[in-house]
């Protein structure tokens, strides 16, 4: 069978240009009219260490980064080292023979080795190190047959028309390394016929701005953290074509805390953190359920506990995001488990926090986020939902922002809105906003309102559980085992599923969860009792899902699978899992 | 003169739950008589407050309020302002949510020179959870907290910080002096940037030796000797002298004022299209948006 599919590597140290390298092949590729999916390797580093990226593209849609790749350029001895046992026989390894080694015993057999003057020959054109890797970049686009006019178009993007020079040296250089391919054997021969019809290439976190803007968000504050400042990047390279105010500011306490000022003043409000800045956001977060004021805030997990592994992906922060803030008060956790995912969901937090005038949370993982997908046009035409407002020509006095309804939302005003003034307090109040924690907690009639006001708020929760996606069924009713999972873990696990199924004959499907919380109790149930042996999957240790799973529906899966790592799931992996539990 | 506010507009029905003689008390009636003299639309006030006696200030008003979580009034305030700069936003609060677990945001909302008021109910110590030392304790002063020696840190200096830190109008009044207090308040409101305004105002409970006698005996207004605001070197030197090196001569009044500084809202990019609360949701070319992906 032809192949559909390539999958490139390209290791070094931080500094030696890897991602900007894989970033282009990874154009190269969507514009060659693949599919396409990248993984990032790397550390908390700014120079030295050992960084890597994978790039796969496919014909036809693929689900993961895929394992073992066909191309691995090699920059240092500590990449061939590591990888060079990986790739699979009728592969190439692009190295430079001059300052690194091979050991030909832990090469596959029938992989070419292409020794090529990377250092030497990029000389010939400048003094710039790193045009080496456009040399090496010339040669593996040779190896994969792909048009060389895509090579060109990249480089165009990351030096535009004011560097044509520069431009013209890469593109030199990496018809240097394309000549040494021919020279030594020419392409490797995989047989895949490129469209040719460009695909939209983008990070997670794009996909998560893009979500934000076709929302309708103005207001974004955030604090730097891996990984989530690609988003804060993002929108402040287009705040002011889109009218949006985005600030970086002095900590996680401030971004969530403007986020709900700007929210109850009347705009699409959100922040975006990870775990450790999530961490400082839960007192503001449960400030935001009590005075019952929208906003988004998006997470993206990356492997704890503490620092842990900045660069590192995990599902590790679903507890934290259950029982972030004092008390009780009603949320909603939507995790995307992909780049489509991650727009539509967006749209959708935004929508619930309005209508349900509570904080929405969006979990991502940094593999989800920082990866690079090819994706079809998003639909902008979203419908923009602001909830129930105070009608015109009220009074203050009669005004009652919090009042009892059967939804628990109540009709809101913002300030300017003439008549209808109140304080949104983070005390208990009445249903007019008056405090009710001071001399009249403990007054018998104070104690029922307490109660009602606390019953209002979390009857929120009712309408939330139908406004937010159930979770699915993805493959065959009628299936052997039963994989359950959420988030990014969707690519590997139905790649794994699909691979079992054609490979071993197995049926495997999956359970999938995209909203976390307010859980959808009756539909899970009757997916997973319909289940024959069920494989819970997630990217932490102690099981977070699995544990709420089981207490919101008192079904336990059969088996679990976590890993924590820091690496994102393999397809592979995965597979033996299975394997392990069916056969 | 007529008026389309009088000062009872601006008083909402809920009476104050602070002690009989809290220095709040002439807060609440000066922020009243400036927000009266500037007659200010009561829907266009937003005042935020954090978590203290007086934090519970917004609830006494008629204007729109956001009673916040303890020393986080000023990002929330900075968020409402920068979604809709309109407003007229005024942040009350102590000393221990301003100057204590809220310190930072006051040091950053200062550089930022956001065009909002920031009045602090300076009693130098915390009231509502009876009676610790707060940052601006007196050294040696023995509280609940610190019984043994009293308290052996250094008071912290909000006037000195604030010049320092880019604050663009920086005064201190004192609640047994309403109509100099109103008077500043009015002009901070007024100055376009950020305005502090540290009013001292005795907590006749637990605090029995910063009291209004204390003060009395101790105040004198800087313009009535002459100080000149706009000098940023003399403000310097009126601002250190208390608590940071006498303790005997405390100096109230405008000590330092810088005009024609950019605001905050006036230099950010993303406010150039107007107040983003007014601004359409959605996006009108998505497929030039998408086209930055291919």
């Amino acid at each position: 069978m032809p192949k559909r599919d390539l999958a490139f590597r390209i290791g070094g140290a931080a500094g030696d240009g890897v991602s900007s390298t894989a970033e282009s092949f990874a154009k190269i590729c969507a514009r060659s009219g693949l599919h396409t999916r990248t993984y990032s390797s790397y550390q908390s580093v700014i120079r030295g260490g050992h960084v890597w990226t994978q790039v796969r593209g496919g014909l036809d849609p693929i689900r993961s980064h895929g394992e073992d790749p066909d191309v691995l350029i090699v920059l240092n001895q500590q990449t061939m080292d590591i990888h060079q046992g990986d790739i699979p026989e009728g592969g190439a390894i692009i190295f430079d023979p001059e300052n690194v080694k091979p050991e030909p015993k832990k090469i596959r057999p029938d992989v070419r080795m292409i020794g090529i003057p990377l250092r030497r020959k990029a000389q010939t054109i400048s003094p710039n190190a790193l045009v080496r890797n456009t040399v090496a970049l010339g040669a593996a686009v040779t190896l994969f047959d792909m048009d060389f006019r895509h090579v060109e178009s990249a480089f165009r993007d990351i030096w535009g028309d004011k560097k044509a020079e520069v431009v013209q040296q890469n593109i030199e250089a990496a018809k240097l390394g394309a000549g040494a391919v021919s020279e030594s054997g020419g392409s490797l021969l995989l047989g895949l016929t490129y469209t040719n019809v460009p695909r939209h290439l983008m990070t997670g976190n794009e996909a998560i701005c893009l979500g934000a803007l076709a929302a309708g968000c103005k207001f974004l504050a955030q604090y730097p953290m891996t990984p989530a400042s690609s988003i804060m990047h993002w929108m402040a390279a287009h705040a002011p074509k889109y009218g949006i105010v985005v600030k970086q500011v002095e900590d996680e306490l401030a971004a969530m805390n403007m986020a709900i000022g700007a929210g109850h003043a009347g705009v699409r409000a959100m922040t975006a953190t990870s775990g450790g800045g999530f961490s400082l956001m839960v007192e503001a977060l449960g400030q935001g359920g009590m005075t019952e004021t929208p906003v988004v805030v998006v997470l993206v997990q990356r492997s704890g506990p503490s620092t842990g592994l900045p660069t590192k992906t995990e599902q590790g922060d679903l507890n934290l995001a259950l029982g972030a803030g004092q008390g009780d008060w009603p949320r909603a956790i939507l995790a995307p488990r992909n780049s489509e995912e991650c727009f539509v969901l967006m749209t959708k937090a935004f929508n619930l926090a309005d209508i349900y005038q509570t904080p929405v949370i969006v979990m991502s993982d940094l593999y989800l986020s920082e990866g690079y997908r090819t994706v079809d046009p998003f639909d902008f035409n979203v419908p923009i939902l602001r909830g129930m407002m105070a009608a015109d020509g009220g009074t203050a006095k009669e005004y009652k922002r919090y009042l009892l309804t059967e939804s628990g939302v109540s009709p809101r005003s913002i300030p300017g809105m003439k008549g209808y003034q109140y304080i949104a307090g983070s005390d208990e109040h009445d249903e007019a906003g008056v405090l009710i924690s001071d001399i009249l907690a403990g007054v018998p009639e104070y104690v029922e309102l307490r109660k009602r006001m606390m019953e209002k708020r979390m009857r929120k929760l009712d309408g939330l559980r139908k406004d937010t996606p159930p979770p699915e069924r993805w493959g065959p009713s009628d299936a052997d085992i039963t994989l359950v999972l959420w988030g990014s873990t969707q690519g590997a696990a139905r790649e794994a599923a699909a691979r079992v199924e054609e490979r071993e004959g197995f049926h495997v499907n999956t359970v999938e969860f995209p909203t976390l919380f307010p859980f959808h109790r009756d539909e899970a149930l009757a997916l997973l009792k319909a289940a024959k042996t069920t494989l819970s999957i997630e990217g932490n240790f102690t099981g977070q899902f699995t544990r709420l799973l089981r207490a919101e529906t008192g079904y336990a899966p059969d088996h679990f699978f976590g890993k924590y790592d820091g690496e994102p799931f393999q397809a592979r992996e995965i597979a033996a899992k299975i394997l392990e539990v069916v056969a | 003169m007529k008026v389309a506010f009088e000062l009872q507009t601006y008083k909402s029905e809920i009476k104050p739950t602070w002690c009989p003689g809290c220095g709040d008390f002439a807060v609440l009636n000066a922020l009243q008589k400036a927000i009266h003299a500037l007659q200010l639309e009561p829907w266009n006030v937003l005042l935020v407050s954090g978590i203290g006696c007086s934090s519970n200030l917004p609830h006494f008003l008629s204007t729109y309020g956001f009673h916040a979580i303890h020393g986080r009034a000023i990002p929330v305030a900075t968020g409402a302002k920068l979604a809709n700069p309109d407003l007229h936003v005024i942040v009350t609060g102590g000393d221990g949510d301003g100057y204590g677990i809220g310190l930072g945001h006051f040091i950053h909302a200062m550089r930022r020179n956001l065009d909002i008021t920031y009045i602090v109910m300076n009693n130098e110590i915390y009231g509502l959870t009876t009676g610790q030392a707060s940052p601006t304790s007196e050294k040696g002063m023995k509280t609940k907290s610190t019984p043994n020696v009293g308290v052996i840190e250094n008071p912290l200096n909000p006037i000195t910080l604030a010049i320092s830190a880019g604050a663009t109008f920086v005064a201190r009044t004192f609640s047994g002096d309403v109509k100099q207090m109103a008077d500043l308040v009015q002009k901070g409101i007024d100055h376009k940037g950020f305005s502090l305004i540290d009013a001292l105002s005795p907590c006749v409970t637990y605090n029995k030796v910063n009291t209004y006698d204390f003060f009395r005996q101790r105040v004198y207004d800087l313009q009535k000797e002459g100080h000149d605001p706009m000098d940023v070197k003399a403000a310097f030197a009126k601002a250190i002298e208390w608590p940071t090196v006498q303790q005997e001569r405390i100096p109230i009044g405008l000590f330092y004022r810088a005009e024609g500084v950019p605001t905050y809202e006036e230099l950010e990019p993303g406010l150039a299209k107007g107040p983003p609360v007014r601004q359409p949701l959605g996006i009108e070319n998505p497929d030039e948006l998408m086209a930055e992906f291919l």
